[in-house]
């Protein structure tokens, strides 16, 4: 395929790269007719949409169907104070015309399904995988392998991240390095564990930097080892992935089509959605608040101590739900007990857990103090 | 054999600490040593089987134990020992 030329404002745009010995005028041209493809425009997508599209990759697909959250803007440097309330896509666009006009641009205001992700994918040279869930990055794992097109692999937690390359020509999955996924609510996401506002940006960045590798064929690329990124300690450092003879996708091939992902990873729902149900007894926190003035039901706090310093319900027996299990002795059986969270979702879980411990009495305080704060107690501040 | 046994974040807190000596002559010694010494830290190495999660990934250096016998991995004076638990934030 003949590569696109340059015009003389793109020459002018991009000299830094085309006087580079590994990339000049061919090597921009490869990126001008590289077709990527962003899964999310989150955390991981702001800083792969910025540097992709400043360095001239010319046509980028973006899927994403979330609304800006004051909460994103802490890390998601895509989006702006003035675009909380609208979709990211948006924004993005916006954001990405202002960098590089020269850059076209394909948005998906969809969540990315089995039905869906091999019709979108089929059209790009590389998929990026910038999501925040299980079920997605499984989903996006297999219809690289059964397109045969890289997937671009990063993912973090806290203050750490992972980044790779998946799914290249002879190279490993994502399923090679992990068969399975954890159970739901094992890992918390980042909206229940938290993150570092810049660890995105470090992981976005490599994944960027390995993107525009492979579109120009040059260095080492990390299809093969998994890169482990450690912000406290400073450390980097990477490790072997193999290809898995026996991986159902890039190995048997017993997988041939899209599978349904929630139920491969157990989840009930995509992410740190709060409003998931998990079919346990629910109270709304009006109902409760005035059962509670009454003396007639208890609250448990499952959340963590540091939670506790932000916003707080009142007179609570404060058990973090990783210790629930142990703690199970300071709860009485005799009493209706409420859980509470900060969205809802943990607390779900330690209804759960209290059931099968033999509890009858337990429900869950549906959408934690989030809602809590809407219609019991405006004073306190959301987070 | 000593060895050393490297966690991240996310199970650090259970042992209160992100490196330690552990000990034995096989991977599964190793996390065998680890867990008797932090229990809720086992329960996160093994299943109750005692064996590996399909979502953790164990390294003996640089390589992924699960091509080298998983936990019957035979271990050497000085080896590194990192758990790479999946993780899916972004
Ligand atoms: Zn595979």
């Amino acid at each position: 395929m003949e590569l696109p030329t340059l015009t003389h404002e793109e020459i002018l745009r991009y000299s830094r790269h085309l006087i580079l010995p590994d990339v000049g005028v061919e090597g921009q041209r490869k990126l001008k007719a590289a077709r990527v493809l962003l899964i999310g425009a989150g955390g991981l997508g702001s800083p792969l949409a910025l540097y992709l599209s400043a360095a001239g990759v010319g046509h980028i697909g973006l899927v994403d169907f979330d609304v800006v959250d004051v909460t994103n803007l802490q890390r998601q440097v895509l989006h702006g104070t003035s675009d909380v309330g609208t979709p990211k896509i948006a924004s993005a666009r916006k954001r990405i015309a202002e960098i590089n006009p020269h850059v076209e641009l394909t948005t998906y205001e969809t969540p990315l399904n089995s039905t869906n992700a091999l019709e979108i994918f089929k059209d790009y040279d590389i998929v990026v995988d910038g999501t925040d869930n299980f079920p997605t990055r499984y989903l996006v794992n297999d219809a690289c392998v059964l397109l045969g097109i890289p997937n671009v692999y990063g993912s973090i937690y806290r203050f750490e991240g992972q980044a790779s390359v998946f799914a290249t020509q002879d190279g490993p999955c994502y399923r090679c390095l992990y068969p399975e996924p954890p159970p739901p609510g094992l890992v918390p996401s980042c909206a229940e564990g938290g993150v570092l506002g810049v660890l995105p940006g470090l992981v976005g960045t490599l994944q960027a930097t390995e993107t525009i590798k492979l579109i120009l064929g040059i260095g080492e690329s990390l299809a093969g080892r998994l890169l482990l990124i450690d912000a406290l300690g400073a450390n980097f450092r990477t490790v072997k992935v193999r290809k898995d003879p026996n991986c159902p996708v890039c190995g048997t091939h017993e997988i041939t089509t899209l599978i349904d992902y929630e139920q491969f990873c157990g989840s009930p729902h995509v992410g740190g959605d709060p409003k998931v149900s998990f079919n346990v007894p629910e109270i709304t926190p009006t109902d409760a608040a005035a059962r509670l003035a009454k003396g007639e039901i208890d609250i448990v706090d499952v959340r963590e101590p540091h939670e506790l310093q932000i916003a707080k319900y009142p007179k609570v027996t404060a058990i973090p739900l990783g210790q629930l299990v142990d703690r199970i002795a300071e709860l009485p059986l005799d009493r209706d007990l409420v859980l509470a969270c900060r969205s809802g979702v943990r607390s779900a879980k330690a209804v759960q857990q209290l059931q099968a411990a033999g509890f009858t009495r337990v429900s869950n305080l549906a959408g934690g103090i989030l809602r809590w704060i809407d219609e019991v107690d405006p004073s306190q501040p959301k987070y | 054999m000593p060895a050393t046994l490297f966690l991240p974040a996310i199970l650090a807190k259970l042992a209160d600490a992100k490196q330690f000596e552990v000990s034995g002559d096989t991977v599964g010694e190793l996390v065998s040593d680890a867990a008797t010494r932090f229990p809720a830290l086992g329960t996160r190495l093994r299943d109750p089987n005692g064996e590996p999660y399909a979502f953790v990934t164990f390294y003996l250096n640089d390589e992924d134990i699960r091509f080298h016998g998983g936990f019957g991995a035979k271990v050497s004076d000085g080896d590194e020992l990192t758990v790479v638990p999946a993780i899916a934030g972004g």
